[in-house]
């Protein structure tokens, strides 16, 4: 009895206990019609549709249709944003100019405009990329200007009392020093890109796992609905935990 | 040396000082774009209305803004977002305090809401028209859950990093609980809850504004999506720049009141960068 409360004093196992307790709840307020299962799905059901989920309507090539594509936004998100970052770090008067109106494109409801993408574009796979990448790209944009910006003077007169190259200067002193934030914004820029390819496919019934909850709603299938929800928390999940490799891997102190 | 003549410019640079040479880029920019705009539009290089004409957005502008629909639809969608917005940020705030005044429990349900926090919320929708159905209450609902994250994690982060040392003197005074409550955890969590609200605020509008589209018969993101299944493109360039503007115009009033609380602001009266105001929390 002692050594159960001992284990419950770790907050990772209470967590877990917690969720446990609250589905175990869910499960018997649900088989005693305290709540409508046409509304909340067994859990046992949502775990029990999954097999379902991937024989019926191939769930892991959902999954995996939706973690591509948002890799690929956040690859040209990336490629794109650190040289412009770095471009209106360089020319003063330009992210003097850009900075404000990137900060408020970034708070505005990009998402809104996939009407308007759909209509040029078409309804394709490259449509859900390049609305992913613009919103993921602000955040890499004005992170990698401030983190050059805001270089610690004294690592600069460093670099300066070894008389380095402007190269030298930035590879081994800059960019280094830069990192941090320019990881920031693309921690940023990924969730906002997961976020933005996950609400089109679901809006416009087209893509990976945005578009399977969507066809699960229509066919009102309820459990099937809640497991593809369960599916989408995995891959921001994943994103955040790769994420936070990645940046351990590079930081690691 | 040029090199570093630049990093020393950039680490120096003070906001405003070539004001001249900003307004001129943006001013370029600006007449750049539209006449980029105008030239797709007469280049017969899309089909045919695909890029309206600037004239033929600005008259729609005009024709939406005279419209009595259009202040039936806007109606709708402030009252979605006005009670989305204030029940998300009070549950987001009384659970950040709670979280924040409990490093056990904000250790244990961490993982979870960050999961949870990170991950589309628009994907919920189907459960929220489930429980409430499809009518201005599921449009709330979805504002509230939207508006919800920002709010609990910036006030538990506000309440979690509350100097000790001011709550050891507030002990050494003897001040009864509601004495601590109102001159040290108060003022010292404004700064946080009101960044929360602004983000909150932003998600708020747009969490509402997507549920409108996915399905509804009333509110702005009705009226886009009306305009883009009848064709009707000009309309369409319209309902997005009003909302577009009415979004700034939220959160540059937002803004506005997190700089009258910005306790982050330094002794020179700096701005602080666009890039220190990103919110991390995806609507």
């Amino acid at each position: 009895m002692t050594a159960s409360f001992r284990i419950l004093r770790s907050p990772t196992i209470a967590g877990l206990a917690g969720i446990v307790a609250l589905a175990a709840i869910l499960e018997a307020a649900i088989n005693l019609g305290l709540v409508n299962a046409q509304i909340v799905a067994l859990p046992s059901a949502a775990v029990a549709a999954i097999p379902a989920l991937e024989t019926e309507w191939n769930v892991v090539e959902a999954f995996f249709v939706t973690f591509g594509m948002t890799a690929a936004a956040t690859a040209i998100a990336i490629a794109l944003g650190v040289p412009l970052g770095f471009l209106l770090y360089r020319r003063n008067t330009l992210g003097e100019a850009y900075e404000g109106w990137l900060a408020a494109a970034f708070a505005a409801p990009l998402v809104l405009l996939y009407p308007l993408f759909l209509v040029i574009l078409g309804r394709t796979h490259f449509t859900l990329i390049v609305m992913g990448f613009i919103p993921g790209m602000i955040p890499i944009i004005l992170q990698t200007r401030q983190g050059l910006a805001t270089v610690s003077v004294t690592l600069l007169n460093v670099g300066r009392s070894y008389s380095l190259a402007p190269r030298q200067m930035f590879w081994k002193i800059m960019f280094p020093a830069a990192a941090p934030s320019v990881f920031n914004g693309i921690r940023i820029g990924v969730m906002y890109t997961l976020v933005n390819i996950v609400a089109i496919e679901y809006l416009t019934d087209f893509g990976g796992l945005g578009r399977l909850v969507s066809d699960m709603y229509f066919r009102y299938e309820i459990p099937g609905t809640y497991a593809s929800i369960l599916f989408v928390v995995l891959v921001s999940v994943v994103f955040y935990w790769l994420l936070g490799r990645i940046e351990r891997w590079l930081r690691p102190v | 040396m040029a090199q570093a003549r630049v990093i020393r410019g950039a680490v120096r640079a003070v906001p405003g000082r070539a004001w001249g040479g900003v307004a001129q880029v943006r001013i370029l920019t600006v007449v750049a774009c539209l006449i980029v705009w105008e030239a797709f539009a007469q280049s017969g290089l899309f089909y045919r209305d695909v890029v309206p004409s600037i004239v033929a957005v600005a008259v729609a502008i005009a024709h939406e803004i005279a419209a009595a629909a259009f202040y039936k639809h806007l109606g709708i969608t402030f009252a979605e977002v006005g009670v989305g917005f204030v029940v998300g940020t009070l549950v987001g705030i009384a659970a950040g305090i709670l979280l924040g005044a409990n490093p056990f429990l904000r250790r244990a349900c961490e993982p979870y809401l960050n999961a949870i926090g990170s991950t589309p919320k628009i994907v919920f929708l189907p459960i929220i028209f489930l429980m409430f159905g499809v009518g201005i209450e599921s449009k709330m609902a979805k504002g509230a859950l939207s508006g919800f994250f920002p709010c609990v994690f910036t006030t538990a982060l506000g309440m979690a990093l509350i100097n000790p040392v001011l709550l050891r003197v507030g002990r050494s005074f003897h001040l009864t609980v509601w004495q601590t409550v109102a001159k040290i955890y108060l003022p010292a969590m404004v700064g946080p809850i009101v960044v929360g609200l602004r983000l909150g605020l932003g998600v708020t509008v747009i969490g509402v504004l997507v549920a409108e589209i996915k399905f509804s018969d009333g509110g702005l993101g009705f009226r886009l999506i009306n305009y883009y299944e009848q064709f009707k493109i000009a309309p369409m360039y319209a309902m997005l720049l009003i909302m577009f503007a009415l979004a700034a115009a939220a959160n540059w009033g937002m803004t506005r009141l997190q700089d009258r609380f910005d306790y982050q602001r330094d002794a020179e009266g700096r701005k602080r960068s666009a890039a220190a105001s990103l919110a991390a929390t995806p609507r």
